[in-house]
């Protein structure tokens, strides 16, 4: 299983798309690692600095509604992976995205809007950081001198997915 | 209780329950290019697990970037190329052959109601057109498709809507799902299967109806999905004479595939086209729409013809009928790219490909390139695109570039005017 939390990374905006996460033209890459200096190129937001030092120590990202819309690329993904994120905690997401992160042995966590402010206003705090538990649904925000417990719930085969690390392994040895 | 397409789907096709909500389907069709598979063939390889679950049922095409531009896309059309000859896989499409896969392969006749389909594409929802349930997945469910020939799918609750009325005049399969897009959002359907009935969509063409399940994708939807009808046997007779004794007989096989008048549906949506107006995005979302009267005269530098979702004959058809006789306004440029050699060649028979040369266009051979700015009429910053594809995110045809999306006929007349203009008048 690979590890979840550590620095969060906060994108504070709903329909965040896989263009923007990987632009297309970096599809031509044959190997997951060639796709690391890219990541979030075309997003664009306000104070948002793709190559800034915030995106590299990221372990976690948090965002809106409907993450990772858009095209089926699993370099979306991927290229979270080979920076080091390993979770997204979002109000909602594309379901091709979402599948394509516990297929990877990633989490894809849903939480509530409401929550998500909670968690978003930790935005400025220079130490916000999130302790993740897959297994007991829950997870922790700290910043700013204050820590919020959150409970998450993921669907069982997709507990089952990131547990086993992934996908294929599983699928072949049942199927 | 009666159930929808996609629950019927799903019962014929189940393998596997691991958890309560997750379904295991056997697949019937694993669709493969060249972006998305080579990654999932060099694993496999790595895993020791270079094996293909049944070649017949695979089907690849190289068509993102074709010819290849650089070493590069070489090197994935090479990898595919390998595999596809390495497994006997026959149905694989290579330069000369090649198209856009969503227009390509129902082309060939490989689509059939209630087929479960799979590529690793968002837009393979498409093939739904042919009241089959298809999804866009990612590399990894690509992979285990074609080693195990298997999927895994939250059973999809749909989404009924009842489209009704006659089409106006230079009003089009792509404003209808433009608006129904805009109706709905860009999650308005995530999770969901998007099912279309009624008049309207039972007086569309097979090449129509895969432009409104195409863009299923743009709402989220997991698979957009037609009723199998009389215009699905004749689309697909070519190819299934031998299997039934008649159309009406392949009909009466394929209706089983029709959901039930008692399905139950998550939400029901109800339409009337009737005073439909040619719809055109604003934004850098495809929820974002404006009837023509509310845009014309935004400025355009390029107009891209083509893509999965309209680069069909019936769409060059319509943009040539408005096109003939006139020239692409001296600020613009305009790319034809028809989405399947036989596309193409059909085009030139019936001169469509002479009225686009004469206005001025380039024409291109078959490719996705232009649409997600890889290669063939990518924007510089700051363009703005008048174009015939799905997706109108900042930066989808070219870094910093803009897109309308729109369907042929509006990108005609505004590639006569070099503004976005409302193409009634040319009709």
């Amino acid at each position: 299983m690979k590890t979840f939390g550590g620095p969060v990374l906060f994108l504070d905006r709903s329909d965040i798309n896989t263009d923007e996460i990987i632009p297309a033209k970096y599809l031509t890459e044959i190997t997951k690692e060639d796709l690391k200096p890219y990541i979030l190129e075309d997003l664009k937001l306000p104070g948002f600095d793709p190559k800034g030092p915030k995106t590299k120590t990221a372990k976690v990202i948090v965002s809106r509604a409907n993450f990772g819309c858009g095209s089926s690329r699993e370099h979306a993904p991927w290229v979270f992976e080979v920076n080091g994120i390993t979770a997204v905690i979002a109000e909602s997401f594309a379901r091709i995205f979402r599948q394509n992160m516990f297929n990877c042995g990633m989490a894809a966590i849903e939480l509530p809007a409401a929550d998500i402010d909670l968690i978003m206003s930790h935005a400025g705090d220079d130490d916000a950081a999130m302790t993740i538990d897959i297994e007991a649904g829950s997870l922790t925000m700290s910043g700013g001198g204050k820590t919020k417990s959150f409970n998450f719930e993921i669907s069982p085969f997709d507990k089952a997915l990131v547990l086993a690390g992934g996908w294929v392994d599983y699928a072949d040895s049942k199927y | 209780m009666g159930k929808t397409t996609a629950e019927k789907i799903f019962e014929a096709h189940l393998v596997d329950e691991p958890f309560p909500g997750t379904k295991v389907l056997k697949l019937d069709a694993a669709l493969c290019h060249e972006i998305t598979t080579p990654i999932a063939i060099d694993d496999l390889i790595r895993r020791g697990k270079d094996r293909v679950f049944d070649p017949a049922r695979i089907k690849a095409v190289i068509d993102h970037v074709t010819p290849s531009k650089d070493s590069k896309t070489a090197t994935q059309a090479k990898i595919l190329r390998d595999w596809a000859r390495r497994h006997g896989i026959k149905d694989f499409f290579d330069v000369g052959q090649n198209g856009v896969c969503h227009a390509l392969f129902p082309e060939k006749g490989f689509i059939r109601p209630g087929y479960t389909v799979i590529m690793g594409d968002s837009h393979t929802c498409t093939h739904g057109a042919f009241g089959a349930f298809a999804a866009g997945i990612g590399t990894t469910d690509l992979e285990v498709g074609i080693l195990k020939g298997v999927c895994a799918f939250r059973q999809p609750k749909s989404i009924r809507f009842n489209v009704n009325g006659t089409l106006p005049k230079g009003v089009f399969a792509k404003d209808v799902i433009l608006h129904i897009i805009g109706l709905i959002g860009v999650n308005g359907a995530t999770d969901k299967v998007m099912e279309f009935h009624g008049t309207t969509i039972a007086d569309m063409t097979m090449e129509s109806r895969m432009t409104l399940c195409n863009m299923a994708i743009e709402a989220g939807g997991t698979s957009g999905i037609c009723m199998p009808d009389m215009t699905t046997v004749e689309y697909l007779w070519p190819f299934i004479s031998a299997e039934f004794s008649s159309k009406e007989a392949a009909l009466a096989a394929y209706s089983q595939w029709s959901a039930d008048a008692d399905a139950e549906y998550d939400q029901v949506i109800d339409i009337n086209v009737t005073n439909l107006k040619p719809t055109v995005t604003f934004g850098y979302k495809p929820d974002q729409v404006k009837p023509i009267d509310e845009i014309a005269g935004a400025p355009v530098d390029q107009v891209y013809m083509g893509s999965c979702t309209n680069g069909r004959l019936e769409d060059l058809r319509i943009a040539a009928a408005v096109l003939k006789g006139h020239k692409l306004a001296p600020n613009v440029r305009g790319i034809l790219s028809p989405a399947t050699p036989k596309i193409q060649q059909e085009a030139m028979k019936e001169g469509l490909i002479d009225i686009f040369m004469e206005a001025g266009f380039c024409v291109t051979n078959p490719t996705c390139g232009a649409c997600l700015g890889m290669s063939n009429g990518v924007l510089a910053e700051g363009e703005v695109c008048a174009s015939t594809t799905n997706r109108n995110f900042m930066g989808r045809m070219g870094k910093g570039g803009m897109v309308h999306l729109m369907s042929p006929a509006t990108a005609a007349a505004s590639a006569i005017e070099g503004k976005i203009a409302d193409p009634r008048k040319y009709l």
